[in-house]
């Protein structure tokens, strides 16, 4: 049974695994990151998965399944090449975020964590409606494999997901230039596989208007915090 | 022990001042006012969880109420802490009622279909609790049902109230964490993993602490409605634990068994073959009226005037002949063993009497002396800082003091090491340090670890305890390395016998070389004692073991045997014991169910088992534990009752009519005083290093297997572990064995194939379940721990 | 009196490339932590205390008097090793701000992180951060490498004989994993449930050990404050809520986005800044802080937002995440989402929230769709009684805010969804008919 567990995952899996736990003082912190390796594999967390994850980490299978099901970025059927994750938590759902994820459900003839297309082919998608994705003054937002798409109507979403069934990679307004759900996984498990693209990813767009409103607003008029003391000020004496 | 003065705190308790013992649990001082505060995830023997909020209540602290009602079952006792529960504050009242209303918006209304309808923390408390009427109109939660989650538990997920009780009790007591919570929020559900269902020794618990019918059993699912069943304390007659137990019964027939709540001894738990194990009861194989062979061999039944007088015939022609050998088995009611000692003893006028129906020696017989008066209790194992087990599979053979053991290593990281052949799943649930032996090498490798070292240093500490299972007489020098340890650590040596009747059958005298109370049958005045008592002269010649008696038997060196509850499949040569069984001149069986000894015996002579009869078992502690019989009739009597009265028939009297008569008679000879010297044996050769396609073999019992008390229980069975042939992966390599693949494992005998599973066993040894489907080890291959067997793939 | 906005946590994010060590360093990072590694671990204990600084995070609790609980010497719990842990797991509706902070200045938390271990002698520091923030955790990669390659992290930082490893942890989406100790088990490889407490995280949090939880914004800010003293931090926001917040706002405005102020501003002000209400359409209802702080109206325009502002006025400050709603919104229907996401994100462990969110979402999407009966706003007022203050931690009251206060400052709005049926709630359709229920 370990043997076959084991097999499904290739040397560099192995490797990397060690890795992740390696990281912490006490191996099982390392299952989170290990079943996000997993989807990096997998595209979904299956029995093989569980196993591969419980012999590594020495716990039952139960409780690697007791953990994979609690967090709602574990999949449990294989997902498309790009997972699309609309926001229809109140306050996007009111900009119009319910309205996105309609149209684009109907668009793609599926429900929520399900996928059109054949699953990991080029233009694939699973779609879910997500929780406040913590992106409000940008609101409605997608995200793309985790890559924020803000300030979304209807239409552009819909232009979104042609692009992407087109087998496109528009960029994402802030983010890395896209990829597909699996090196996303496998980036949240800590891997990149090319430093230059890892370079260009990191350097992808962070600030939106929205982010630079106050900065922009207090540089035109001339508002600014208190200034710092020219030197550091000597520290308190401890009490 | 020293006893310490136990700090205090003094609280108020709805208007009620108590004291308590700083660090109590409210709820639990809320008990002993009598005040019940309604729960169902808090459990005594169960870590906190606080998890279903039902037992809220509202607390002031120093002068200030707390600004939420607290729970009970997490919060600690402190001074001066004012408590209100839902008998004074409207607060927690409404609370509690909130919660409750709460659990029964998404549990089903089929309480009238349900198990535990009738006893059910949930009904109980809604009608404490609950409202009239349900608020809820809305869709309830739903799940397919039942889900077996073994062959033995089935689980409704819409019962359950997901209070984690049962998925507490297999982390942290069994320390099988085979089921889990899973998923999230609303749809959270107990479960197992897609590929591994809860396969536990003690998974019955869960089911008995569930608080609703959301964990229930094959055995007993729509079986019974609680209030329609007849309830017995009783005691477990699988091993020598002596958990205390509840027996259900419905119209004479045993329904279910339940672990009693005994804090020195099973706490609240029962293994599952203590819970489940019961049908032989009524199986097909149990005899209930005498049997005579008659003149064409075949096996009749008749009355038991005519069966007693041709068994008294038959043996009174035996004594006058060569004479009579008593062989008493292992799990006899202490009352019932002695009635096999004095029998022996005063009708057939022989010390050839033992009961150690499995492999022992002489030097096991001399350690067993040293043990007439034990001083290790369970809770003294539990205190322990360090444990050395030798001779025993703590969780295979001994289930309750494996959860004592890893209750020690739990709370206080008790030490545990265990002398044996691999890391099995009891070695890695308690933690414990695997000192490894070649099979049969174990008292070369004791005394060499006695030189000096972690395992001296570990068991130097105060309050240490060496666990010496009776397999241990399978190694000769084994007992006295034990004897050697203890005597240079200091450590308190305890004997765990398997069966249930052992270490009674011990006491009262059903040995070749002591008399009741451990009288040594070469102590003239301690003779003369019992001979005052008994009314008889006694031989102040040891008699013959168990395999002398019956080599005796094969040779015609005797011409009758009595023998009570024996399996020969368990002595160490199936084949001498039985050719001993078959040569003999004649043979009376006493036996509840047919077996390889009725087969052959000229009169059976059915008893009662446990349901039926009354009795003490005495368990690995000495401790005594009478019970009384669960079920009326059943036209059987116990084994002293059937002795006694066959006694007569051969004119001599034992006053052991009943059980409580012959406690009467055993203890008016109270015990023995003087003391023994343990034995000083050698250790034997050590195995020779296997050759080309042999290794020696291990092989011990699985709790679950084919033991004659678990027929008829197959949801029980679906639980057992598999049989596997075990070696370590070099040792597979060099014969040729592959993980997963076929192994057969042979001597002159037979052979036993079995699927391969690597462990960590020493260089050149194979492992074997002793007594498992398909793999019979002494009865199949004729040889036991320490042979050397040949081994092949396929 | 300090200017209106005081861009401190933020002052970098519009410089080019500000998330790289370089731009961090240009613009003075990184010298507070050489003052910090040059003092006593207490003195900064100290200097926290001095600040008045309190967790952002949402409870306000103050962040020294958090540190100072750290057992110290080699006694107990204090010989164990101790761990910082930093709360990224944003996602509480409506916030918005660590978010941006990580993306944009990655290298002010991490120098907080190297400052307050120092400071509680951590050696091990883990960022926790919800899985979805990619970008983020991207970002502060690079960055705890850039800071692992220019010797401030790893062993003997910058020579003072001081460790520390910083680990930056993907969570995997549960909002439950921001509270602490739920936070605590997830980063522990754990389903993300509360733990019981006492024991706190200060003497058993990660691996039973002592630890600190702070959020990032918290400790994005320590390098401030050890940079320009306690005094300085003091000079914005008020006495009991010193220092610069940084304000999402979001919904229905013309300007949405993240405004650093002194604690205190109020909604007016933010309003103005962010070019008022989107349309012109009046303002309707708004939380201070996330979906799990009470809502306001328009009545508590001139609320303080600090702590004890937004706790006088009936609600509190949680995360300063100011999402505004205008008239066109259903207050039933933004109650009902909000009840359905906390259902979602309930972790199950304890019975009111579990059973509590299931219901309420069933009742409130039963109203919403034109099914109301006449008990059910005293049904889900009691329900929520039954959860608020019952449950196994805050998840279960936050869930109940919303329902509460919308029912407190709308219930004509509940009645008459009950009244007109069938109601007429979802916010595009509203758009179309007469509102009914909105003050005026």
């Amino acid at each position: 049974m370990s043997e076959r567990a084991m097999s499904g995952f290739d040397e560099l899996t192995h490797v990397r695994a060690k890795e992740v736990i390696a990281r912490y003082p006490v191996a099982r912190s390392a299952l989170l990151p290990l079943l996000h390796l997993v989807q990096s594999v997998e595209g979904c967390v299956s029995q093989d998965g569980i196993r591969f994850c419980a012999e590594l980490l020495d716990l039952s299978t139960a409780e690697v399944s007791a953990v994979a099901t609690f967090y709602t970025m574990y999949k449990r059927t294989p997902c498309g090449e790009h997972l699309v994750s609309v926001c229809t938590n109140t306050l996007c759902a009111a900009l119009g975020g319910d309205d996105i994820y309609r149209r684009l459900s109907e668009r793609l003839g599926v429900g929520h964590e399900e996928t059109a297309g054949e699953p990991g082919t080029t233009g694939s998608l699973t779609l879910e409606h997500a929780e406040c994705l913590a992106a409000c003054d940008l609101a409605p937002v997608i995200q793309v494999n985790y890559e924020y798409f803000d300030n979304q109507t209807v239409e552009s979403a819909e232009r979104l997901v042609e692009a992407l069934q087109r087998g496109e990679k528009p960029h994402p307004t802030r983010g890395a230039p896209l990829t597909d759900l699996r090196t996303v996984e496998l980036e949240l498990a800590g891997f990149t596989e090319d430093p230059t693209v890892a370079a260009a990813a990191v350097a992808g767009n962070s600030a939106a208007p929205e982010t630079l409103r106050g900065t922009m607003i207090a540089a035109e008029r001339g508002w600014a915090a208190p200034a710092f003391p020219d030197e550091i000020p000597a520290l308190p004496e401890k009490s | 022990m020293t006893t310490t003065e136990t700090e205090t705190v003094t609280l108020t308790i709805d208007g009620i001042e108590v004291t308590a013992p700083k660090g109590e649990i409210l709820i639990r001082t809320c008990e002993r006012l009598g005040i019940i505060v309604p729960r169902f995830c808090d459990h005594p023997l169960l870590e906190p969880a606080g998890a279903c909020r039902q037992c809220l209540v509202e607390v002031e602290m120093g002068g200030r109420p707390m600004p939420k009602p607290q729970a009970s079952c997490t919060m600690t006792v402190a001074d001066g802490m004012v408590v209100k529960t839902q008998h004074t504050s409207p607060v927690a009242d409404k609370a509690q009622q909130g919660v409750m209303e709460l659990l029964l918006i998404n549990h089903p209304l089929d309480c009238p279909i349900c198990d535990k309808g009738g006893e059910c923390p949930l009904q109980n408390q809604a009608m404490s609790t609950g409202r009239t009427d349900s608020r809820f109109v809305e869709t309830k939660r739903t799940f397919p049902k039942p889900l077996p989650i073994s062959s033995q538990v089935l689980l409704d997920r819409e019962r359950c109230v997901l209070c984690q009780r049962c998925t507490r009790f297999s982390d942290e007591i069994a320390g099988d964490p085979f089921i889990d919570l899973l998923e999230r929020g609303a749809n959270q559900q107990i479960g197992t993993a897609e590929d591994k269902p809860f396969q536990s020794y003690f998974s019955g618990n869960t089911i008995q602490i569930c608080p609703v019918g959301a964990l229930t059993s094959a055995a007993y699912r729509f079986r019974s409605r609680p209030f329609d069943l007849k309830s017995t304390p009783s005691v477990c007659e699988h091993c020598s634990s002596g958990c205390a137990s509840r027996t259900d019964t419905r119209r004479g027939q045993v329904m279910r068994k339940l672990a009693g709540n005994d804090p020195e001894v099973n706490e609240e738990w029962l293994c599952d073959k203590g819970r489940f194990a019961f049908r032989y009861l009524g199986a097909k194989q149990r005899i209930t009226r005498p049997l005579l062979r008659d003149e064409s061999g075949q096996l009749v039944e008749v009355s038991w005037t005519e069966a007693l007088r041709v068994a008294a015939e038959g043996l009174l022609a035996a004594r006058g002949n060569r004479g009579i050998g008593v062989l008493a088995g292992g799990r006899l009611t202490r009352e019932d063993a002695y009635a096999y000692a004095k029998f022996a003893r005063v009708a057939a006028g022989t010390h050839d009497v033992d009961f150690r129906a499995r492999p022992h020696s002489a030097e096991e017989l001399a350690f067993l002396q040293t043990q007439l008066t034990p001083t290790v209790t369970f809770a003294a194992v539990e205190a322990a800082p360090s444990v050395l087990t030798v001779g025993m599979d703590l969780e295979e053979e001994s289930g309750i003091l494996f959860l004592r053991v890893r209750k020690a290593v739990r709370k206080h990281g008790q030490r545990v090491f265990t002398l044996g052949q691999w890391s099995t799943p009891g070695v890695e649930k308690t933690h414990a340090t695997l000192i490894k032996s070649v099979p049969g090498a174990e008292a070369s490798v004791l005394r060499e670890l006695s030189v000096g070292g972690e395992l001296v240093d570990a068991l130097s500490a105060t309050g240490s305890v060496i666990l010496v299972g009776d397999r241990a007489a399978e190694v000769p020098g084994l007992h006295s390395a034990v004897a050697e340890l203890a005597t240079r650590t200091g450590a308190q040596v305890a004997w765990v016998p398997r069966r249930a009747g052992d270490r009674g059958a011990l006491e009262v005298g059903a040995v070749p070389t002591l008399l009741p109370g451990g009288r040594p049958v070469t102590d003239a005045a301690a003779r003369a004692e019992v001979e005052r008592a008994w009314g008889v002269t006694l031989s102040a010649e040891p008699g013959r073991s168990t395999d002398e008696i019956l080599a005796a038997a094969a040779s015609g060196a005797l011409s009758g045997l009595v023998v009570g509850g024996v399996d020969p499949h368990d002595l160490a040569d199936p084949a001498a014991a039985l050719a001993g069984l078959a040569n003999v001149g004649f043979l009376v069986s006493l036996e509840i169910m047919t077996s390889a000894v009725t087969e052959l015996a000229d009169v059976v002579l059915p008893v009662a088992p446990d349901a039926h009869r009354a009795g003490t078992y005495v368990n690995w502690e000495g401790r005594h534990r009478p019970f009384a019989p669960s079920l009326d009739g059943g036209g059987v009597l116990p084994d002293c009752r059937v002795l006694d009265t066959l006694a007569v028939e051969m004119d001599v009297d034992l006053f052991t009519q009943t059980p409580s008569a012959a406690a009467g008679d055993l203890d008016r000879l109270g015990p023995y005083t003087g003391t023994f010297t343990a034995p000083t044996e050698r250790p034997g050769s050590t195995p020779r290093p296997a050759q080309v396609g042999s290794a020696v073999l291990a092989t011990w019992r699985q709790l679950l297997d084919d033991g004659a008390l678990q027929v008829d229980e197959p949801a029980l069975a679906g639980t057992a572990r598999a049989p596997r042939v075990r070696a370590n992966a070099a040792t597979a390599e060099r014969l040729g064995l592959t993980e997963g693949g076929q192994a057969s494992v042979a001597t002159d005998r037979g052979a036993i194939t079995l699927p391969v599973e690597l462990a960590d066993l020493p260089d050149g040894v194979v492992w074997l379940p002793a007594h498992s489907p398909g793999s019979q080890v002494r009865s199949t291959l004729g040889v036991g721990h320490g042979a050397l067997v040949r081994v092949t793939a396929g | 009196m300090s200017d209106i906005l005081t861009p401190v946590l933020t002052s970098r994010w519009a410089q080019e490339n500000s998330w790289t060590l370089e731009t961090y360093e240009r613009t003075g990072g990184y010298r507070a932590m050489r003052t910090a590694l040059a003092g006593h671990p207490d003195q900064l204990i100290q200097l926290c205390k001095d600040s008045g600084l309190r967790g952002r995070g949402g409870a306000g609790f103050p962040t020294g008097m958090k540190w100072s609980f750290i057992p110290q010497g080699g006694e107990g719990a204090g010989a164990k090793p101790k761990y910082l842990v930093i709360n990224a797991d944003e996602g509480e509706p409506g916030t918005c701000k660590d978010i941006p902070t990580m993306m944009a200045d990655p290298h002010s938390l991490i120098e907080g992180c190297i400052i307050t271990s120092y400071a509680i002698r951590a050696n091990f520091c883990a960022i926790y951060v919800r899985g979805e923030a990619l970008h983020p955790i991207r970002r502060l990669r690079a960055a705890v490498a850039e800071a692992y390659a220019q010797g401030y992290l790893g062993t003997d930082i910058l020579g003072t004989g001081f460790d520390l490893e910083i680990v930056v942890h993907a969570g995997a989406g549960a909002y439950i994993c921001g509270e602490e100790t739920a936070l605590l088990d997830s980063l522990e490889g754990r389903r993300g449930q509360p733990r019981l407490k006492p024991p706190f995280p200060a003497t058993a949090g990660l691996y039973a050990s002592p630890t600190v939880v702070n959020n990032v914004e918290t400790i994005a800010s320590v390098p401030y404050i050890v940079a320009g003293g306690a005094e300085w931090f003091r000079t914005m926001g008020s006495e009991k809520s010193p220092g610069p917040k940084i304000y999402s706002v979001s919904g229905h405005v013309e300007r949405p986005g993240q405004y650093e102020a002194p604690m205190g501003i109020t909604l007016r002000t933010l309003l103005e800044l962010a070019g008022g209400m989107k349309d012109g359409i009046p303002l309707k209802f708004w939380t201070p802080g996330g979906s799990s702080t009470p809502m306001f109206t328009a009545e508590h325009l001139d609320v303080p937002l600090d702590f004890e502002g937004a706790a006088g006025a009936g609600s509190m400050l949680g995360t300063t995440a100011v999402q505004v709603f205008n008239e066109t919104v259903s207050v039933p229907w933004a109650v009902m989402k909000w009840t359905e996401f906390y259902k979602h994100e309930s972790c199950g462990k304890c019975t009111p929230c579990r059973e509590g969110t299931y219901w309420l979402v069933q009742i409130l999407e039963r109203m919403v769709h034109g099914e109301g009966t006449e008990s059910d706003v005293e049904t889900l007022l009691d329900v929520c009684d039954n959860i608020l203050g019952r449950s196994f931690c805050a998840l279960g009251d936050g869930a109940t805010s919303p329902i509460t206060s919308g029912i407190k400052y709308f219930r004509q709005e509940f009645l008459d969804l009950i009244a007109e049926q069938p109601a007429v709630a979802r916010p595009e359709q509203l758009a179309d008919v007469e509102l009914t229920g909105a003050p005026a």
